[in-house]
């Protein structure tokens, strides 16, 4: 299921890595690398979730261009990014910002590595039960030991 | 007329999971083993009835027989015979089949090995595992039927994607099937525990036997996928952190989480709680992930048998199916024991931050995946989660979890010695520490990420062998000692050497292709060559092929390194003349574990003569990042083979004692 079927529309024609056309490049290698570094994070928006590094798509091409003419100008990668998204809104990015209304996606995962030592450090701070081990606990560890090494 | 037969088959399939629920239920509460067992029995004639519809399908699809609704939509006469039997599962109805095979399957497995297990929690186990048949079976029957006759036959069928006539994704979804239905026998073994309520050494090592086999399958199926998309997709990535990716990931990285903790549960009592938790979302995350490739709510590259009606439906099934196991979890938990005690440096502890980072990192993946669902629906923006974020988020987490991997199993249960495993660990360091100099002093351009990854591959590799060399005392007692004591090593320590070794490959792997890959692209006439890396790419020429069931150019390429020839690949632009679509056939130069990747694109006229946009990649040391997981599958299969973990093993010795 996982990496089945791009449709068939989109498969062969889409799914190239487009950018990498010597027709389209730029004549200063250094601006190019720019250039690519910038496609990887914009998303081709009439594609299935691809970058306009990879799409073939005619948007993706004219993205590519506004970008590449961008750099050619001097200008920097957030000045670019910023006339982007203000032509095509956040969507345009694949980068979500650092805001507020994305707060939960970027803490999520810290909050859960806190919540988990939290729990951790609340178990570990349980007091002993009265006798290190319970008469079934022994046997179990009896038990254990025939057929485990350490 | 076999059609038919397996239309019926079908429906009787889903009246002998009815039967399997009823049969179970009543047997335990009268405590009867007749009606149990007559339970089992149904559980296995399940499965046979659900063999017997998935054979008529497929003889459906290798006879071409295009009055079935489903082969004539996704098969054609032309197809190489692999093909219309991989046609079998490779829509949506076919695939749900497949999974009510493989859930069936592990029913009937379930029902049948559960000798040694107490007979209420089997009783219990059978029902819960009848239900989800039973569900799945109706969706099935009543929603996406295979075996649908049209009225009117058309002569030929629609064919099948191009992109899926390979074999490797001909063998990927039974394998990605079975490992995410797999941990449908841990979900209902939950929910027996829970009903029960009762969690024991047990049921711990009941479980993990049925979480490794789905682990390892499940590891399969998704490398496969990646191996798929490497060399398919024609553009030289594996992973893209694309939300129909992530649905299978998410499942594995449960999975991993729940074969540690288990381990907890077993030797120590503890974490039972946590254990059971990660048992119910190992298989919602299944079913989280076939809704979400199949109902089309997310955008993906590799959207498949999209149908939004049918995907509320498997919402359904899923808020239900899970929504009922996560509430009797909430009800009954509180009353299981707690277990016994461990200090802050200990195996259980080392094992806790484990499954601590495990969860982060599917927390990352799940809001990576559906944040920007979420927040289209509260606040009506759009945004899209990239892997920009996971490179930020998940990168992290698992890096840490891999800086803490060589330690846990050296550490004692109970009180750890954190001196005593720096000693045993300081040789596998200092070989960590070599690893990322060398690769900051020969590989150019100098990379710091790259080098500290491709220590940290080193210091999973080093420790997993400095385990192995603990385990046996290498070095420190006679090699015929050292030698009995490896051969004398039990299979479960082999298996996970061998999977803490496989991740140390894969990590290796990943981090020098990502970090030094090298691409190069030129318009060539033939004669026409261009560098990438140390290699020389000449188009040499380029000529019509037909195929069975496409038409073709088939470019020859020859890679030449400092003038002398290394090889000759026949990339290819391959157009499916049933569909239209145009896909590429990627020429694959091996050297050593590096491939040379090569990509003939399309004609461009213009100029003296017409030329052909050839693409080619260096990536280095791209078979590791395959051959790892391999490793670490087949690290869960040996570990599966542990006598210890063989089912029945543990009973008859109680008996015999």
């Amino acid at each position: 299921m996982r990496l089945r079927a791009l449709f068939a529309a989109l498969a062969g024609v889409a799914c190239i890595a487009a950018a990498s056309d010597p027709a389209e490049r730029l004549p200063d290698p250094a601006q190019e690398a720019q250039a690519r570094a910038i496609f990887r994070d914009v998303r081709c928006l009439v594609c299935q979730n691809e970058s306009i590094d990879d799409s073939e798509a005619e948007l993706a091409q004219d993205l590519r261009q506004i970008v590449r003419e961008q750099v050619k100008a001097g200008k920097g990668e957030a000045e670019i990014k910023r006339f982007l998204t203000d032509r095509y809104g956040e969507f345009v990015l694949l980068t979500p910002s650092f805001s507020a209304g994305n707060l939960a996606l970027w803490g999520g995962p810290f909050l859960v590595v806190l919540l988990g030592a939290a729990l951790l450090f609340a178990r570990l701070r349980r007091r002993p039960p009265e006798t290190e081990l319970t008469p079934a606990e022994t046997q179990r560890l009896q038990h254990l030991g025939e057929d485990e090494t350490p | 007329m076999i059609a038919e037969a397996g239309a019926f088959a079908l429906i009787l399939a889903l009246a002998l999971s009815v039967a399997q629920v009823a049969l179970s239920v009543a047997g335990r509460l009268r405590r009867s083993p007749i009606l149990a067992g007559a339970g089992e029995g149904a559980a296995l004639a399940a499965f046979v009835a659900v063999a017997l519809a998935f054979a008529a399908l497929m003889h459906a699809f290798v006879v071409s027989d295009f009055s079935v609704a489903n082969v004539a939509a996704n098969s054609h006469s032309e197809k190489p015979l692999l093909y219309r039997v991989a046609g079998t599962w490779g829509s949506h109805e076919g695939s749900m089949l497949l999974w009510c095979l493989a859930l069936t399957g592990f029913g009937a497995a379930a029902a049948g090995l559960g000798s040694s297990l107490p007979r209420g929690l089997r009783a219990s186990t059978v029902a819960a595992q009848g239900v989800l048949g039973a569900v799945f079976l109706a969706y099935t029957v009543f929603a996406s039927n295979p075996l649908v006759r049209l009225a009117q036959p058309p002569v030929e069928g629609r064919s099948l994607n191009p992109l899926l006539q390979d074999p490797a994704l001909a063998v990927h979804p039974p394998f990605l099937y079975a490992g995410y239905v797999g941990m449908s026998v841990v979900f209902s073994l939950a929910i027996g525990a829970l009903v029960e309520g009762r969690i024991d050494a047990a049921w711990s090592k009941w479980v993990r036997p049925w979480a490794l086999a789905a682990w390892s399958l499940l590891t399969i199926g998704i490398t496969l996928g990646a191996f798929w998309a490497y060399y398919e997709l024609g553009w030289g990535g594996w992973w893209f952190w694309d939300p129909v990716e992530n649905a299978s990931f998410m499942p594995w990285l449960v999975a991993t989480a729940l074969l540690h903790s288990a381990i907890v549960t077993e030797k120590r009592g503890a974490i039972a709680g946590w254990t059971l938790f990660l048992s119910l979302a190992s298989f919602s995350f299944s079913m989280l992930g076939a809704f979400l490739v199949r109902s089309g709510v997310l955008t993906s590259v590799h959207a498949f048998a999209v149908d939004p009606t049918r995907g509320v439906l498997l919402l359904i099934i899923l808020g239900v199916t899970s929504g009922l196991g996560f509430t009797l979890f909430a009800w009954r938990a509180p009353k299981l024991g707690q277990g016994g005690m461990f200090a802050p440096i200990s195996r259980e502890s080392a094992l806790v931050l484990n499954n601590i980072l495990l969860a982060a990192a599917t927390a990352t993946v799940l809001l990576g995946t559906l944040y920007p669902l979420i927040r289209e629906a509260m606040t009506g923006d759009s945004i899209s989660v990239g892997p920009p974020y996971f490179n930020l988020t998940f990168t992290p987490l698992m890096a840490a979890l891999l800086i803490l991997l060589p330690a846990g199993p050296l550490l004692a249960w109970k009180r750890g010695d954190a001196r005593g495993v720096v000693e045993r660990l300081w040789v596998a360091m200092l070989l960590a520490g070599g690893c990322g100099v060398l690769a900051i002093a020969l590989v150019s351009p100098k990379k710091a990420f790259g080098a500290l990854g491709v220590a940290l591959g080193g210091w999973l590799i080093a420790g997993a062998l400095a385990e192995l060399a603990e385990r046996t005392r290498a070095f420190r007692v006679p090699f015929g000692e050292t030698w009995r004591r490896l051969t004398g090593l039990p299979r479960g320590a082999w298996g996970m050497t061998l999977a803490h070794l496989g991740l140390g490959v894969f990590v290796m792997g990943a981090v020098f292709e990502t970090s030094w890959k090298i691409e190069a692209a030129e318009a060539l006439p033939v004669g026409g060559g261009l560098d990438v890396g140390a290699y020389h790419v000449s188009l040499d020429s380029v000529r019509p092929v037909v195929g069975p069931n496409y038409e073709a150019d088939q470019g020859m390429v020859t890679v030449t390194r400092k003038g002398r020839p290394i090889c000759q690949v026949l990339p290819e632009r391959r157009l499916y003349t049933a569909g239209g679509q145009t896909t590429s056939e990627v020429g694959l130069c091996y050297r050593g574990a590096s491939h040379l990747y090569l990509v003939l694109g399309e004609r461009r006229e213009g100029g003296s003569k017409p030329a052909w946009l050839v693409r080619a990649y260096w990536n280095p040391w791209a078979s590791l990042i395959f051959l790892g997981p391999v490793i670490m599958a087949l690290g869960g299969l040996v570990s599966l083979s542990d006598r210890r973990l063989r089912l029945g093993v543990g009973r008859r010795r109680e008996r015999a004692a």
